[in-house]
């Protein structure tokens, strides 16, 4: 199958991991702001195509319905994301859960970066635009991110 | 993605990451990790099934009560991919005319792309080309299968998107020529070995790596693991 061949393929990827896994006690679920930051490559619809080595990332307005995965990777299904978004970035189920009452909001936006670096040190995400999502999430109250792949 | 996790963590946010490669997570250590065998794109498992994606929503959540980290759970279920079953679709006839057979192919799958569009009001086709373009585009791949210079037939872009523009305009045509929705790399397999613009591809391929063309470019034009050459046989 073909995951099985990739995933064995990237097993030994080099990959960057700070000396002390950094730690944020959360608030309670039923109180917390919750947006997704995905690596899936997503663009807001009339935006370019991303390119490999790009370490920037989208900002992903919630109400946008036009959005579209244009990570340069051939090496993963698409179908599921044409189908039903959620598979990728479940904003429907986290609509859900904050009407139940399980969670306390979500977040008015959502961020994009694209996974697949060639630059396994991921400097510049590291150091720049990593921080600039961050700060980009705490200014729209955003207490916990949930983060999906591809 | 584990660093990403690790940076926004220090900047005051809880974070939860799914994985959906274990051994990245083992590496990069991001502070809570639900890990998913699920296939590679559907991080929430199963498209259109909403009782699924909130059972994988509500482990990777829980993982919140955790007092410490880092923390790297498994979700219980697996799910595979099946790029060894490719979908059976029925082709439209296609008058061919003078065209190449993979370009009137191409054409006559134009309707069932733009039923998918319709249905599902999004597409992943138009990285280089539009959808009423790919068989066209199709057309220029031919020449470079059949041995024309691939910097000479006049591609629109970028080899690799412009094949990720074929590809993934099939696989959406697809979508509407099968009663359910396809597991993973279903799609894929049945454009790569059962149409003729994925033997186009394919041959496009080979042709651009003899021809010297940069690893990236005659690499990328199909996923890794349906790469086909000659000397396998």
């Amino acid at each position: 199958m073909g995951d099985d061949r990739i995933r064995s393929e990237l097993a030994d990827l080099a990959g960057y991991a700070f000396d002390e896994v950094p730690w944020t006690s959360p608030r309670p679920l039923s109180e917390s702001r919750v947006a997704i930051v995905t690596t899936a490559g997503l663009r807001v619809g009339g935006q370019p195509d991303w390119n490999p080595g790009d370490q920037s990332f989208t900002v992903l307005p919630g109400d946008r319905k036009d959005l579209v995965l244009s990570h340069y990777s051939p090496n993963f299904d698409r179908t599921g994301w044409v189908v039903d978004p959620n598979v990728v970035l479940p904003i429907d189920r986290l609509d859900e859960m904050a009407a139940e009452g399980v969670i306390g909001s979500v977040a008015d936006a959502h961020i994009s970066f694209m996974g697949a670096q060639i630059d396994h040190t991921l400097e510049t995400i590291r150091l720049d635009t990593g921080p600039a999502a961050a700060r980009a999430l705490l200014d729209d109250g955003v207490d916990v991110v949930l983060l999906t792949p591809v | 993605m584990g660093t990403l996790a690790s940076v926004l963590e220090a900047s005051g946010i809880a974070t939860v990451a799914l994985s959906l490669i274990r051994q990245q997570v083992e590496t990069t250590r991001p502070p809570r990790a639900l890990h998913c065998e699920f296939p590679l794109g559907r991080p929430l498992g199963r498209p259109e099934d909403p009782a699924f994606q909130r059972s994988v929503l509500d482990a990777a959540l829980a993982l919140l009560d955790e007092p410490e980290g880092p923390v790297l759970v498994d979700f219980p279920e697996e799910i595979t991919d099946d790029s060894d079953a490719p979908l059976v679709c029925t082709i439209p006839p296609a008058d061919s005319g003078d065209l190449h057979p993979a370009e009137a192919e191409a054409r006559g799958l134009l309707p069932a792309w733009k039923r998918s569009a319709d249905a599902y009001g999004r597409s992943t086709v138009g990285k280089v080309v539009a959808a009423e373009e790919v068989p066209g585009l199709v057309g220029l791949f031919a020449r470079i299968a059949d041995g024309e210079g691939w910097q000479e037939v006049g591609l629109p872009g970028d080899p690799t998107k412009a094949a990720a523009d074929v590809r993934n305009f099939y696989e959406e045509a697809a979508l509407s020529l099968t009663e359910v929705v396809p597991g993973a790399r279903q799609a894929e397999t049945w454009f790569v070995d059962h149409t003729t613009a994925g033997d186009v591809i394919q041959r496009t391929r080979v042709a651009m790596k003899e021809q010297g063309a940069g690893f990236y470019f005659w690499y990328y034009l199909l996923p890794a693991t349906q790469h086909h050459d000659p000397e396998d046989g």
